[in-house]
């Protein structure tokens, strides 16, 4: 577990209050002036304890507090999916989520799904040209990883047309289920077919 | 944003007993519109109280043959759930018709029929607006009202300036099918729990454009009941929205076809999930053709009240949600899976 910084003042106090023995031992522990709380990350498989203003968005602490650039930062309202990542196995929108509501987490960002070498989804993105600029690319492969296994899952989606069966990875179950990520380049021509192939679909 | 302290109770007694101390205290779910109004300024708490982690995640078989759905479940887990997609199809057809995977993994249960409306007026401080700043008139009347109320609001052209004039809509494709099963919402407050109809769960704007449901403060939604579907009801939703995925109802329509009975809810067309208890009513005792399900939602749309507007006004909701209604009684009633 590591620390890490830099805090903005009024955060470095709090730290400082943290790191009093006795203090600040639980995670979520709000400091006195009661707007900074002390968290606890684990983000690409490393652990992390950050003292953060209880407004501090997830995608602001990782990209911010933890130098994490990996999520972007788009439209900042959750309607373009940049900065999606996994939180806790599923994908979710990290400009959406309050960093201390999310104490404890486990989040995947697609700068972690390439640790052990490309992801089959990266790979994929690569195979089939399916990102042009590339800033919403690691937004899109964390949403194409999550949708994977949402439909191993058997989930259904909006275009399923029999709600009880198993869905299939077609284009249009992949485009819909890819609805929530823009891409301004206009690459969907090539993600759907990436993430087909990612998905074991031959196409 | 304003600084705001947060807090994570122990259990739901200690949150409500918190948010009820506190005038300007809120109860935080999955987050993904109360943190999204905390930015743009139209939500300006003073303490954020975390319920995600307290309130149920588990939707359980009631002794009647429904289900209890936790608060906390979130819009994915309840859209997958085989008892929904077998049984209330009209749900999970309405959870997948909202939002995105990756908003449904966040938002819960609990949360979506409190979702407040996507009103460009509302979300924009700029703007004079009753609902959030009630006194302050309405922006919409005359402006940008494609995707604003016909229902519910006065028969006379509404006046911008009077402080009761709202014509939003409310956004949420949950409450529509919730509306149409007639679900319970279980709420505990400060003053004990109480069952709520889901259909009184939201009210008009009345006199008071502010307040979105029937909810006080510090009430808490600890769970919604799904009452069971008589044997052999067909059920189903259709929304109409301006690109394939990813939008707000223009106008959407949640249909339960059981035995000789039709039941109707419609979205998009006004300040609460609207019953078409009118429509119903008409249907009643003769089979549901599409020229009787046209005539029933004249009825219902007698008293509407299609707004002007910059971008053309709204008047095309009353023939597009009839025709909606009438696709989708078709498709339960003509064995076409809807």
């Amino acid at each position: 577990m590591r620390r890490t910084g830099p805090a903005p003042a009024v955060g470095r106090m709090c730290a400082i209050w943290f790191a009093t023995p006795g203090r600040g031992g639980t995670c979520g522990a709000m400091a006195p002036d009661g707007v900074h709380a002390e968290i606890s990350l684990t983000v690409d498989g490393e652990d992390h304890r950050l003292t953060v203003d209880t407004r501090t968005t997830l995608l602001d602490a990782l990209r911010e507090r933890l130098g994490n650039a990996s999520p972007k930062k788009g439209c900042d309202h959750g309607q373009c999916g940049a900065c999606t990542v996994l939180l806790d196995g599923d994908r979710a929108l990290s400009c959406l989520a309050l960093a201390v509501a999310h104490d404890g987490a486990e989040v995947t960002t697609a700068d972690g799904l390439a640790a052990g070498g490309l992801h089959p989804v990266q790979q994929a993105f690569l195979d089939r040209d399916a990102f042009q600029c590339g800033y919403c690319t690691p937004g899109q492969v964390c949403s194409a990883v999550g949708l994977l296994e949402e439909v191993r899952r058997g989930w259904p989606s909006h275009v399923t047309e029999d709600l009880t069966a198993r869905p299939e990875l077609t284009h249009d179950e992949v485009a819909e289920r890819m609805s929530g990520n823009l891409c301004r380049c206009g690459a969907y021509a090539h993600i759907v077919p990436a993430v087909q192939q990612a998905g074991g679909v031959q196409a | 944003m304003k600084p705001f302290a947060f807090a994570r109770p122990g259990d739901v007694a200690e949150a409500v007993r918190t948010v009820a101390a506190e005038p300007a205290a809120v109860f935080l779910g999955g987050g993904t519109n109360l943190v999204d109004l905390l930015k743009l300024g139209v939500a300006r708490p003073d303490r954020v109280v975390d319920v995600r982690r307290l309130t149920s995640r588990e939707i359980t078989d009631t002794d009647d043959g429904g289900l209890r759905i936790g608060a906390a479940v979130t819009n994915s887990e309840l859209a997958a759930d085989p008892r929904v997609r077998e049984r209330w199809p009209v749900l999970a057809q309405a959870l997948l018709a909202g939002a995105t995977g990756q908003l449904r993994n966040l938002a819960t249960v609990g949360g979506n029929p409190l979702q407040r409306t996507r009103c460009v007026y509302f979300t924009d401080v700029s703007t004079p607006c009753n609902k959030r700043e009630p006194g302050s008139g309405c922006s919409a009347v005359g402006g940008y009202t494609r995707y604003h109320a016909v229902l519910g609001v006065p028969a006379a052209l509404p006046d911008a300036s009077a402080p009761e004039t709202c014509i939003a809509t409310h956004p949420s494709d949950m409450a529509v099918a919730l509306a149409v099963l007639d679900a319970r919402v279980q709420v505990l407050g400060p003053g004990g729990a109480r069952t709520i109809p889901f259909a009184e769960l939201h009210r008009l704007p009345g006199d008071d454009p502010s307040r979105d449901t029937v909810l006080e403060h510090g009430e808490l939604v600890t769970a919604i009941d799904l009452p069971p579907l008589p044997a052999g009801a067909r059920s189903a939703y259709r929304k109409v929205r301006d690109r394939a995925s990813y939008a707000f109802a223009l106008v959407s329509v949640a249909a339960v076809v059981a035995g000789g009975e039709v039941r109707l809810a419609l979205g998009g067309v006004a300040h609460r999930p609207w019953r078409a208890t009118r429509a119903e009513e008409v249907l009643r005792g003769g089979p549901p053709t599409a020229d009787a399900v046209r005539g029933a939602m004249a009825a219902e749309l007698a008293a509407a009240q299609p707004q002007p507007g910059i971008d053309g006004g709204n008047g095309f909701k009353i023939p597009l949600v009839t025709r909606t209604v009438v696709a989708t009684v078709r498709d339960l009633t003509s064995g076409v899976p809807a």
